[in-house]
């Protein structure tokens, strides 16, 4: 967290040539993975992931099924080739720690109650990373769970906001994340109006923690209407209709 | 409508795939909204199979203990078939060879009697039309697309039959079983059903289906579904297959 250099030029423009209220490019594609029920790929800035669904199906091992309600498992990993050195394919502390965040920020939206015994399980493959992959992650695969039918409350948006050279900046990349002053991750029900993750890595006086809170739920407003059109192009292409019987 | 979409708005009764929110109907599916007077609901694009009461599955035999089958009907619950429903009450474990009523890898045309949140589904194959299906090609779809595959009053699956001659043997969970003498109708009815699969959710599927079997768009609109396919050696050797088939 300490700063080496100016992150914000004279002319209000990031690293990348953002302004500070700017989302990186984002694409997201439903359904890119044949084999899995639901699946997507999401283009973040230059973060690349690729989520995963199946499920609900039955639990193995038997003993973790649960009989109320479905089991939600979640694997957050990076490929050996996301980053610039090679990064050791074991599950790291990290990984462990955002495989369960994503879980706890995706089980809200989900109507688990209504597949009592089963399993569903979300695999979040990082292919490229650039910082806040655990948004796109979430993102993703809400998109993912969505495309695979399953029953739920809303879609959950994800977007990081920060504190760069004392300004409020929306989605932050990684330079900003290694050299800026605060990071704060947050996932949203935009419909629900709901938050369903938020942490902070760094130090924000309450004014700041606000505004940085209010930015990214802007930001994941935006990030909404990518996963819906996402999921509108997948499903209804360009003619959103169905003319014909069911 | 994807999930968390706002359908309607106002007193109504929420039916499949939407729940209440306030005074809001919410999808809780992507799919096609329906608002009727008996209430709103989303036809699904896309999902598993959930068993409910009555439905009529094709299921595949997975293992057995000794009072009951294992069943594998497409769906995260696997059903249960009671020996007693095949042997009749007298069974007996010690006496009853259930490898040799239903082996495992068998195919059966079920309806499920009892599903709830606290158990898993239980089939019977003792009503009309139910049983073993002794042979077919097996394919599978998302039980999403099973409306689709039919078609209003069963017209696509009539379309497909005809065309191909061949027996179209389709269960609610998405398992269906092509029959029938000739290997190229068979093959062309697989293609056809795989089409419906992927083109679900897109406008004119019936003519794009017409166009790929070669019929014109009057022949099968009158052949009801009970009509005997042209290729009469179809018939005989299907009889018990085609008993289950409207489904």
């Amino acid at each position: 967290m300490t700063q080496t250099r100016s992150l914000i030029d004279e002319n209000g423009k990031r690293t990348d040539g953002r302004t500070k209220d700017q989302l990186r490019d984002v694409k997201i594609t439903a359904g890119v993975i044949k084999n899995a029920d639901g699946s997507a790929f999401i283009e973040f800035g230059m973060n690349k992931i690729v989520v995963a669904v199946y499920g609900p199906r039955e639990v193995h091992p038997k003993h973790m099924a649960l009989a109320d309600r479905c089991v939600l498992r979640c694997r957050y990993h990076m490929s050996p080739f996301s980053t610039d050195t090679r990064k050791n394919p074991a599950p790291s502390r990290r990984e462990v720690e955002i495989s369960k965040v994503m879980r706890e920020a995706l089980e809200p939206t989900l109507m688990l109650e209504d597949y009592p015994r089963a399993a569903i399980d979300v695999y979040v493959e990082v292919l490229q990373a650039d910082g806040g992959s655990r948004c796109a992650g979430i993102t993703a695969a809400s998109v993912a769970l969505a495309d695979a039918g399953i029953n739920m409350r809303d879609l959950v948006s994800a977007c990081a906001a920060g504190k760069v050279d004392d300004r409020i900046v929306l989605d932050i990349n990684d330079t900003e994340d290694k050299e800026g002053d605060a990071d704060m991750p947050v996932a949203y029900m935009p419909h629900l109006e709901q938050v369903t993750l938020l942490q902070l890595d760094g130090i924000l006086n309450e004014d700041q923690f606000n505004q940085c809170l209010d930015e990214a739920v802007n930001g994941c407003k935006m990030v909404y209407e990518f996963q819906r059109k996402a999921l509108m192009q997948k499903y209804f292409g360009n003619e959103t209709e169905l003319k014909e019987e069911q | 409508m994807v999930p968390g979409d706002r359908i309607v708005e106002g007193n109504f009764r929420p039916l499949f795939n939407v729940i209440r929110a306030g005074n809001s109907i919410v999808a809780t599916r992507i799919g096609i909204a329906e608002a009727g007077r008996e209430g709103v609901k989303v036809i699904p694009l896309s999902g598993i199979y959930i068993p409910r009461v009555n439905d009529i599955v094709i299921g595949k035999i997975l293992d057995h203990s000794s009072l009951s089958w294992g069943v594998d009907i497409n769906s995260c619950f696997s059903a249960h078939l009671p020996a007693q429903d095949v042997f009749g009450r007298d069974f007996s474990p010690a006496r009853d060879d259930m490898g040799r009523e239903l082996a495992i890898g068998d195919l059966i045309t079920a309806r499920i009697i009892a599903f709830d949140r606290t158990r898993d589904p239980m089939i019977t194959i003792q009503d009309k039309d139910l049983g073993k299906i002794p042979r077919g090609e097996f394919i599978k779809i998302s039980a999403t697309r099973v409306p689709r595959l039919i078609g209003k009053r069963g017209s696509m699956i009539q379309t497909i039959e005809y065309a191909t001659h061949t027996r179209v043997l389709i269960g609610q969970n998405g398992i269906i079983v092509v029959t029938g003498r000739d290997l190229e109708g068979i093959k062309l009815a697989v293609r056809a059903i795989r089409m419906v699969e992927e083109e679900a959710h897109t406008a004119n599927l019936t003519q794009r289906v017409k166009t790929l079997l070669g019929v014109s768009d009057a022949s099968p609109s009158d052949n009801t579904h009970g009509t005997q396919p042209q290729n009469e050696a179809v018939g005989e050797e299907l009889n018990e297959v085609e008993k289950g088939e409207k489904i």
